[in-house]
């Protein structure tokens, strides 16, 4: 045992030092290159960079599994990808005909009549609608169409190559070895710093001072959050910002959408209050500037939540209101209803869309199937989080338009913009013109079946 | 659609009503929707609870062949007698165990509506009604109906397979 002690005595003094070293030296580029760019809110493009090498990285990794799923007769995409059940795609007369053929030894072509069996066609058509609907799919995560050497992104992986499986080892160690330190660090640096840095504003008198004051540290601190998920960002458009006095309105598919359009201007938030550590940030933010945070027990009261909001808008000073009217996180596919209550106060609203790029990783947060620390780690465990932001200019309600249909047009507007699908779900949607239209068509393609066209039944 | 939580059609009192199934934009569009709808709802009854949307539901489960013919266990939502059933009646509204010409007179013009005659109409109930009726009263009955459909593969038609 003291021969050991021997041994290692004098590597223990090498150690010491060498840890020394490399430690200052890792905390030296991190503030170089990361924490003093985020202070100035300059870049210095390493993230880009990091990005294209990425992307041409997927490339190659997505041809591989390709050309090894063909070699070995694997299915690769799952033909039915965001289903439930099984739907053919067969059309009425195809479905009919064969329910008749199976069921009379009858030559069919000689007289096309109606059977007591015609209906299974349209029930199981109705049953598999209640079934599987557009609607459900929407919350679930897009798939995707190339592999980003994350396997929680790709349900067929199999054993293709040596060398796929070595690139994929080398990504996790790279991932979780290096990444993931480093942006938890990241992190923690600058949540830190919002608190204790707005905690001192507060001290200070109203004024000119604080709020300038107050702008430069939340941009900061949400910059150095930006860049602790490598988040690569591109606003548009940015003539279009926000101003003091109105109500800033965007689609939601995760909570870092806050971190996002907040690194870029300032925003009053809306909130409930929380307890644990994102109540402490939540009420150190509020000393700092002026943002709405809410009991519990106010949150039900429709007519005090409107007030509040209408008082902080009329106040010019203020900064404006980030509000996300869907209520809750979507995948990132389509936009959803927009709750009316933030359209009906009167405001100029200013829409903004989100769209993540998802060959990154996917950053919509399932909060049913992911708890909110779960999902920050897997956030900051995947390669990067890319998306792009697009002011659009300022709407306002018109005379003739009343608060849901105000609500739709913003909406409208943000999915034309972002290139996602416009859901005009809406629970309420009474029969009208456009579905019978629709049935029309279906009755149209029967009766043909049956009584043949106009056109065939004059000929005879 | 669904009852669980994350679907925006939850309605909180945990039941359904005829309403909610209008808001599915496909069942709207099919010429029977309506007839489906009501099909969830017991005689009288405006709500429905899961469990017996789940009951109803089950009749489109496929058949399972493989399971032995116990005389002591109940029949299965899904037998072909009981997909039968679903289908008759969706024919016999008022439930009197009988369709009656006026009954399938209803059930072509939801189907076929503007795109035929009344004459046309009443020639096609004429005809289905001479083959399938047996006793020569008027109406089908569910053991004619049955028996008319005799060869039909219903298990295929009204089965809807689950992908796993």
């Amino acid at each position: 045992l003291s021969s050991l002690s021997l041994f290692f005595n004098p590597f223990d003094n090498l150690v010491c030092i060498l840890l020394g070293i490399s430690l200052t030296v890792w905390f030296t580029l991190l503030l170089v290159f990361i924490i003093v760019p985020a202070i100035f809110g300059v870049s210095f493009g390493i993230r880009r960079l990091y990005m294209k090498t990425l992307l041409k990285l997927f490339e190659w990794a997505t041809l591989r599994i390709e050309r090894g799923a063909k070699e070995n007769n694997h299915h690769l995409y799952k033909p039915y990808s965001n289903a439930i059940i099984a739907r053919e795609p067969t059309s009425l007369e195809e479905e009919i005909k064969e329910i008749r053929r199976s069921g009379s030894n009858r030559d069919l072509d000689s007289a096309p009549e109606f059977e007591m069996s015609d209906i299974f066609y349209f029930a199981r058509r109705g049953v598999e609608s209640i079934m599987d609907d557009e609607v459900t799919k929407r919350f679930s995560a897009e798939e995707l169409e190339s592999w980003n050497l994350l396997t929680r992104s790709n349900n067929n992986f199999h054993y293709i190559s040596l060398r796929l499986t070595v690139l994929w080892g080398l990504g996790l160690l790279i991932r979780y070895g290096f990444l993931l330190p480093l942006r938890v660090t990241l992190a923690f640096t600058g949540v830190g710093l919002l608190v204790f840095l707005t905690c001192l504003i507060g001290l200070l008198p109203s004024g000119r001072l604080k709020n300038f004051l107050s702008e430069k540290v939340h941009l900061m601190c949400y910059r150095i959050c930006v860049r602790a998920l490598t988040a690569i960002i591109t606003y548009h458009n940015s003539e279009n910002k926000p101003k003091n006095g109105g109500i800033c309105v965007a689609n939601h598919t995760s909570p870092i959408d806050v971190i996002i359009l907040a690194s870029d201007g300032c925003y009053a938030m809306v909130g409930q209050i929380h307890g644990g550590l994102m109540g402490v940030i939540q009420r150190s933010m509020v000393k700092a500037c002026p943002h709405i945070w809410f009991e519990r027990s106010e949150v039900k009261d429709r007519h005090l939540v409107a007030k509040r909001l209408s008082d902080h808008v009329e106040d010019k000073t203020k900064l404006p209101i980030l509000i996300f009217p869907e209520g809750t996180c979507i995948n990132n596919t389509s936009v959803m209803m927009f709750k009316k209550g933030s359209f009906d106060i009167g405001a100029t609203v200013y829409p903004v869309a989100i769209k993540y790029d998802p060959r990154f990783g996917d950053a919509f947060w399932n909060s049913s199937k992911f708890g909110m620390v779960n999902y920050l780690l897997r956030m900051m465990s995947s390669w990067a989080i890319v998306c792009s932001v697009w002011y659009l200019p300022p709407m306002s309600r018109e005379a003739d338009e009343d608060a849901v249909q105000f609500a739709n047009r913003v909406k409208a507007a943000i999915a034309r913009q972002g290139g996602l699908v416009d859901l005009l779900w809406d629970g309420g949607l009474k029969r009208g013109k456009v579905k019978d239209t629709f049935k029309e068509e279906q009755q149209k393609l029967y009766s043909k079946m049956l009584v043949g066209t106009p056109e065939d039944r004059s000929r005879s | 659609m669904g009852f669980n939580g994350t679907s925006p059609l939850l309605d909180q009192r945990g039941e359904l009503r005829p309403e909610d199934f209008g808001a599915i934009r496909e069942l709207s569009m099919n010429p029977i929707g309506d007839r489906i709808i009501s099909a969830f709802f017991s005689p009288g009854k405006e709500t429905v609870d899961f469990a017996s949307f789940v009951r109803i539901l089950a009749h489109f489960h496929p058949t399972e062949t493989s399971r032995s013919r116990d005389g002591v266990q109940p029949e299965p939502a899904n037998s072909r007698t009981r997909k039968l059933k679903f289908a008759f009646q969706l024919y016999d509204q008022d439930r009197d165990g009988k369709i009656s010409r006026e009954e399938l007179l209803q059930v072509l013009r939801t189907m076929l509506e503007m795109q035929v005659t009344e004459e046309q109409l009443q020639s096609i109930a004429e005809r289905a009604i001479q083959e399938a009726d047996l006793d020569q009263d008027d109406a089908i009955s569910f053991d004619e109906f049955r028996k008319s459909l005799e060869k039909v593969d219903i298990d295929h038609k009204m089965s809807i397979r689950f992908l796993s």
